[in-house]
């Protein structure tokens, strides 16, 4: 026991890791492969300055029209991926582990700070389920997978709040935290959570066509 | 007026008779190898991107005014019609029934008109019009496409234009309409292949057709502009293109090289071209592309930015200005397709004494109803067209404007139909209409009554 949970604090990390970020890099070479074969005309259309106008004129709350359309959904998504990483890269004993490990480190929130923001993601994950259920046009596109992926990204959250505050079973509530961190890592490049590294390029080439040929904002 | 709710639900029940022909022709091998086909060879990385990026969030289903129009009914909304259509071709792996075919020939051809509104408001820019095109492609190659439309594509592969009109009926109208104006205007003269002229003037076949007006009234303002210009007598003078709507490629790749061609022959240095929409994309966006260029290999010029420069350099002088309350559409393929909106704004500012806004308006205007080859699919879709074009009534209404300005015959149609079918108490105007009526002209001689 002890060495298992030895390997998956340790070793694990890094594997998990290390598949994520190969994982990114396959699928980008994927990417630029197909677009070599099939749709070399997408370098002609791409322009990097309508790319970065469209993805920062996106990034600034409430200037796209679509976000106004729906401000509760975007205020709660707007900090939900915000947090997602904040709340992980800069929760104190992860930063405390990585110094121990790698003698690097950076600011990180205190814990009750922590706390509330972690409490903040789950409200967030719990209002993404509501309105799955809740919302008719959201319903529709629904699939049970998307119930799933709310899971995977809501455990990691969920063991380490109930963890931290050691309420019960706190040896397998690590254990179970660290495990579903792991596998959101490496399911990451090859699902849907790929929209993390994927949007911006499919932003870019909209955002490109809109500028250079078209003339016209996309937001 | 028939009972909308009954229309609505009997969108299903539509008879098409070049759909039910197409799909009793076709096999369920057929089937699977047209869609793996189109999917594997005919798709890259753009697609898979979309695909795989789509998160389901329903953000796109506000853009829809097919969707809103429908009482928000979910199956509407833009990536609805994805997962109703491609995505199941996907998941099926092409091995998909005739019914749903029925369906999805439904959903791309009647109830998208790839107006590329949702794609700005998709936070990650997902194109979905294109993927409504890769389904109409898809039934094009398996020849259920809807009859009318796909009778117009017939008569682009025949005769280089859209409405069957033959050669010397072309050469004929055009004569005819200079000869009336000259009744009326001293020298004035529609130039047929003049070589070298500055301007190459090109219209849709529906002008020569049934709104000859139009070529007279164009040829009155280049008179008083003074203008070098030209009409080429072969084909290649229509630039509109159905073929692009219905995933005809290779087709709609012809017409728009016949158009360029025609102008390179007259060695002209531009296209100005009348008030048409879809015509632009074809042959400003669209079918260079499948050609070869990346940018078109003529200049192009819209009317609005063509009158735009007639009227703000002073050629075309304005004697009084409109006095009727005008509102203003902007057409998808010249504002959220070309940026045209803004200069669209200062010829109504130039040309009328009042002007309300529509809204939404500019890149957001919401569709006429009619675009992406929508109104072209004929009698059999036009009660279901109207439903969807509920939230398009809306609008217009809200402006209070009698005159609704439209510069584009796609739009001008599709609003015509609303505002008929609904009641509407408005009048639908090109851009040449208004001008033409107020712009400073000397009349020579009366015209005579007949």
């Amino acid at each position: 026991m002890h060495s298992f949970i030895h390997f998956i604090m340790g070793p694990m990390v890094w594997i998990s890791f290390m598949i994520f970020f190969f994982g990114v890099i396959f699928r980008f070479l994927k990417m630029f492969k197909l677009i070599n074969e099939k749709e070399i005309f997408i370098y002609t259309y791409m322009s990097l300055k309508y790319s970065f106008r469209s993805i920062f004129a996106w990034l600034i709350p409430f200037l796209p029209v679509s976000t106004r359309k729906s401000p509760v959904f975007y205020s709660i998504s707007y900090i939900f991926h915000l947090l997602l990483f904040l709340v992980p890269v800069c929760l104190l004993s992860h930063v405390l582990l990585i110094e121990e490990s790698v003698q690097w480190s950076w600011f990180a929130f205190n814990d009750s700070v922590s706390d509330t923001l972690t409490l903040v993601i789950i409200f967030s994950l719990i209002f993404f389920m509501v309105r799955r259920i809740v919302v008719p046009e959201v319903k529709f596109l629904t699939k049970p997978s998307d119930f799933i992926f709310i899971l995977i990204v809501g455990l990691p959250f969920v063991t380490g709040f109930l963890a931290f505050h050691q309420f019960f079973a706190y040896r397998w509530l690590v254990i179970a935290h660290v495990l579903s961190g792991e596998l959101m890592l490496i399911l990451i490049p090859f699902t849907r959570f790929s929209h993390m590294f994927m949007a911006p390029f499919t932003r870019a080439y909209t955002g490109s066509e809109f500028g250079s040929v078209r003339h016209a904002k996309d937001w | 007026m028939q009972d909308k709710d009954t229309l609505t639900t009997n969108a299903k029940d539509v008879i098409d008779e070049g759909v039910e022909k197409g799909l009793s022709r076709l096999t369920p091998e057929k089937i699977s190898k047209v869609i793996n086909q189109v999917l594997t060879k005919e798709t890259g990385a753009r697609f898979k991107a979309y695909v795989e990026t789509c998160m389901r969030c329903g953000l796109c289903a506000d853009a829809c005014s097919i969707f809103l129009s429908n009482d928000r009914d979910p199956r509407f909304s833009p990536a609805a019609k994805v997962k109703q259509t491609i995505l199941e071709m996907i998941k099926k792996k092409g091995k998909v029934s005739k019914l749903f075919l029925k369906d999805a020939v439904r959903i791309a051809h009647a109830e998208c008109n790839v107006c590329k509104r949702c794609s700005m408001y998709c936070p990650f820019g997902i194109d979905i019009a294109y993927m409504m095109l890769l389904v109409r492609r898809i039934c094009h190659k398996l020849e259920i496409t809807p009859l009318y439309i796909q009778d117009t594509v017939n008569s682009h592969s025949a005769t280089m234009n859209q409405m069957w009109v033959k050669e010397d009926e072309w050469i004929d109208t055009l004569q005819w309409q200079e000869e009336d104006a000259r009744e009326e205007f001293k020298d004035l003269r529609i130039p047929l292949d003049k070589d070298g002229a500055d301007i190459m003037y090109s219209v849709i076949a529906p002008e020569p057709k049934f709104q000859a007006g139009l070529i007279y009234q164009a040829a009155v303002i280049m008179h008083a502009a003074g203008l070098n210009w030209t009409m080429p007598s072969t084909p290649g003078w229509d630039n509109s293109n159905m073929a692009m709507f219905t995933g005809d490629f290779e087709i709609s790749g012809r017409i728009a090289k016949a158009h360029y061609e025609a102008a390179a022959k007259l060695h002209v240095n531009k296209i100005v071209m009348g008030e048409c929409g879809h015509a632009f994309r074809s042959v400003y966006d669209v079918g260079n592309r499948w050609i070869g260029w990346t940018m078109p290999p003529v200049k192009l010029v819209h009317a609005i930015d063509f009158y735009h420069d007639l009227l703000t350099s002073g050629r075309i002088k304005i004697k009084e200005k409109y006095k009727k309350t005008v509102t203003l559409h902007d057409p998808c393929n010249v504002s959220r397709g070309r940026g045209l909106h803004e200069k669209a704004r200062e010829i109504v500012n130039i040309l009328c004494e009042s002007f309300i806004e529509m809204t939404p308006n500019r890149e957001h205007n919401y569709c006429c109803g009619a675009g992406g080859g929508v109104i072209n699919c004929g009698p059999p879709w036009k009660n279901t067209r109207m439903v969807n074009n509920r939230e398009k009534k809306e609008q217009l209404e809200r402006t209070g404007a009698k005159v609704l300005i439209a510069p584009c015959h796609n739009c001008h149609s599709g609003l015509e139909d609303i505002i008929e079918y609904y009641g509407v108490e408005m009048e639908v105007k090109f851009f040449g209409d208004i001008i033409y009526e107020v712009m400073e002209k000397e009349i020579y001689q009366k015209r005579r009554l007949k």
